[in-house]
């Protein structure tokens, strides 16, 4: 199998993507920025997207790359949202400090 | 044709309840009184072509409405069956309920809510139509529970007074219990013949070669217990005295002419289940023969001028149970007719003496009540007469022909029903003396207000005195049309008329001496003697026994009114107390679950977020170890 995949194997995919929803989930606990926290969450979609790829490629599987499709117009969709809700945001509270979001407190 | 004539006969009052519970009141009170008496006028017209047109060609007419249950092979329609038998007794409910609504024009007319006095005696009568046209058990199930609303209803019409209110109560009460009996016979007849159908219900056991009778003596016996909580027979007959607190023309209509004779009729109906079960039919002329004496002797010593008629209804109807029992059902059927006519005129009478004396019903305040009210004082003459049993009223024939069936079958059973009969001429004239003789008694105020009742009273009352005169001749012995006329009903060959021999001549010599006896006695006491009862707490021995019903009354509350009561206080107070805590305290604890997990939710997305991933970690980590 000559491909990139066999060059460099399958765990590295696998070390990558952990490293990367890792990079994501401390940026999202960290950061107070929401657009930060926002981008930390697309980086962890993307650790999953890349290893949805990698198993795709490495099974001989052609679902899991459509499944990434799926999934990227998902995310393309949320961003539009979430972006929308962060501009409300900004206008009411005049800052996107996720400290400050305590409206919804129980 | 027929269809649609029988369909206007049913319907009629139905439709002046429906005008008078939605219009009456804008109506006005004359123009509601009409409307509901043209509706059973209309019902009694269509009534009498009908009745013409069997009485000449002697055709059943039977009316299939619609399939109404169908479970496989069990099937019911919904259909109405006019033969000889239901047409007679639309003739006298639709007859006397024109009478008794007319009546009713003038003597509610102070009543506030006289539209709806209207609208429920409509009802009753539309009830009492489906319950004699209906063609199988079923429809007539359905005017038996609604007659049963109505009378429910019309006892607790003056709902301000809670005597009255408790009286309705009692009757709507006590006849459940008899419904109910009457339901298990109607299932279990169902179960053994898969259809309640009359004529076809007939047709299955004069057919079937191996009945199952022990099953069918069930049935009939529930079908009695129905039969006795419906015609206030012992032990289910306390409601009916109780229900005397509705209006006068209430109790004429419905608890004397009409609605209690619905277990008659009934009985006779299915006759000829009834004569598969002869220790049934002994236990019916039994209870029917123990009913009448008993209910004459409470009849004896009561005060209250419609109690001492309505103990006296029971009295009769238990000796129309007496004839049922002996299997004579055309004489029951004949003497429920006459006694239709006596009796309803007799409260139609009263209603008139009570409303002259402006509601008094004490009969110790009344007296010398003939020379202002010589109408209501001659047909109640003429009703006592016949209630009595002296020769030529319709009583006489009636009352007669049970006691000449009673003496055929058992002496013992003749001598009660004798005994029952003087005593009704005793208290009939007992009531006649106190009212109607000697001075009056009342008040001056009232003295001074006696009046004849007008003739939207009186005239009813005239029709129905006429009739209680002369209403024998429909059984005359050697005519005997009645017989003729449902002998179709009877699956037994016709009774060869009576040869009127030397006994027959007798037993009636007898029967006229023992009601005259009963006169004179009360001439002897109320006239002679010019005694008058005494004061409720002056009362004592056996007349106080009789003056407190033998305490039936007092024994059914002790036995099963109060233990219910006190089972269902204990259930109140303790069992439904905890039930209650048990759900409150689940209720509490959910509360304070919630309040406690109300304080996760701080607001603080940080906190969130670290939440979720501590939740992702955990679920991850457990799929790796507990792979």
């Amino acid at each position: 199998m000559n491909s990139i995949l066999s060059q460099v194997g399958i765990d590295n995919y696998i070390f990558l993507a952990v490293i990367l929803f890792c990079i994501g989930v401390f940026g999202v606990l960290y950061r107070r920025n929401a657009i930060i926290v926002f981008m930390s969450i697309e980086i962890m979609l993307n650790a999953v997207n890349l290893l949805f790829v990698a198993f795709s490629t490495y099974h001989q599987d052609a679902q899991g790359q459509v499944f990434v499709f799926f999934s990227m117009a998902v995310a393309a969709a949320e961003v539009a949202v979430g972006l929308a809700i962060l501009v409300s945001v900004f206008r009411n509270l005049g800052s996107i400090d996720v400290a400050n979001l305590k409206n919804l407190k129980g | 044709m027929d269809t649609n004539l029988a369909l206007v006969l049913l319907l009629a009052p139905f439709i002046g309840f429906l005008i008078n519970i939605f219009f009456g009141k804008t109506l006005g009170k004359n123009v509601a009184g009409i409307i509901g008496t043209l509706s059973v006028v209309v019902s009694f017209a269509i009534t009498i072509l009908f009745f013409l047109q069997i009485n000449q060609n002697g055709q059943p007419i039977s009316l299939f409405l619609f399939d109404w249950i169908q479970i496989s092979n069990f099937k019911v329609d919904f259909g109405f069956l006019l033969d000889q038998l239901s047409l007679l007794w639309l003739l006298f409910v639709t007859g006397i309920g024109s009478l008794i609504h007319l009546y009713s024009i003038s003597y509610m007319h102070e009543d506030v809510n006289m539209h709806k006095f209207f609208a429920y005696l409509n009802l009753f009568v539309f009830f009492m139509i489906t319950l004699v046209m209906g063609s199988n058990l079923l429809v007539m199930f359905i005017g038996w529970e609604g007659v049963g609303l109505c009378s429910y209803l019309l006892i607790g019409f003056w709902y301000k007074n809670q005597d009255y209110n408790d009286a309705a109560k009692k009757a709507f009460i006590m006849n459940r219990i008899g419904d109910l009996g009457l339901l298990i016979g109607i299932f279990i007849l169902g179960n053994l013949f898969a259809t309640l159908d009359y004529t076809t219900l007939k047709t299955a056991i004069s057919t079937a070669t191996n009945l199952d009778l022990y099953w069918i003596s069930i049935a009939a016996l529930c079908l009695f217990i129905g039969a006795c909580g419906k015609s206030a027979q012992i032990p289910l007959y306390t409601w009916l005295p109780d229900a005397m607190a509705g209006p006068t023309p209430v109790s004429a209509l419905i608890h004397a002419a009409t609605m209690v004779t619905a277990g008659i009729f009934m009985i006779t109906r299915l006759n000829f289940i009834f004569d598969l079960t002869p220790f049934i039919q002994n236990i019916i002329a039994i209870i029917g023969a123990i009913t009448a004496l008993v209910a004459a002797t409470i009849g004896l010593v009561q005060n209250d001028i419609k109690k001492v008629l309505a103990y006296s209804t029971v009295s009769q109807l238990g000796l129309m149970f007496l004839a049922l029992g002996l299997g004579a059902y055309e004489v029951a059927v004949f003497h429920v007719i006459t006694h239709a006519f006596f009796k309803a005129c007799l409260f139609l009478g009263s209603g008139s003496v009570i409303h002259a004396l402006h509601g008094e019903q004490d009969m110790r305040k009344m007296g010398g009540l003939k020379k202002v009210m010589p109408i209501t004082f001659m047909t109640m003459l003429v009703s006592s007469l016949a209630i009595a049993g002296i020769f030529p009223f319709a009583g006489f024939w009636s009352k007669d022909e049970i006691l000449m069936v009673a003496f055929e079958h058992n002496i013992a059973l003749w001598i009660i029903g004798s005994i029952a009969s003087i005593m009704t001429a005793f208290y009939m004239f007992r009531l006649m003396y106190l009212t109607f003789y000697k001075e009056f008694r009342g008040t001056a105020e009232q003295k001074h207000h006696l009046h004849e009742s007008p003739s939207l009273i009186t005239i009813p009352l005239i029709v129905l005195g006429v009739l209680a005169t002369i209403g024998g001749l429909i059984n005359l012995p050697g005519n005997n049309w009645l017989q003729h006329y449902l002998s179709p009903l009877f699956s037994k060959a016709e009774h060869e008329a009576h040869a009127f021999g030397i006994i027959e001549y007798t037993l009636m010599g007898i029967a006229t001496i023992g009601a005259i006896l009963g006169i004179v006695i009360a001439y002897i006491k109320y006239i002679k003697q010019n005694s008058i009862p005494s004061e409720d707490s002056q009362i004592t021995g056996f007349s106080k026994v009789l003056y407190h019903k033998y305490y039936v009354d007092e024994a059914y509350n002790a036995i099963f009114v109060n233990p219910i009561n006190v089972l269902s206080r204990f259930f109140r107070d303790h069992l439904e107390t905890s039930l209650s805590n048990l759900v409150f305290g689940l209720g509490a604890i959910t509360n304070a679950l919630g309040f406690q997990g109300k304080k996760l939710q701080n607001g603080s997305i940080g906190f969130y977020l670290f939440a979720f991933v501590l939740g992702l970690t955990a679920i991850v980590s457990y799929l790796f170890l507990a792979q």
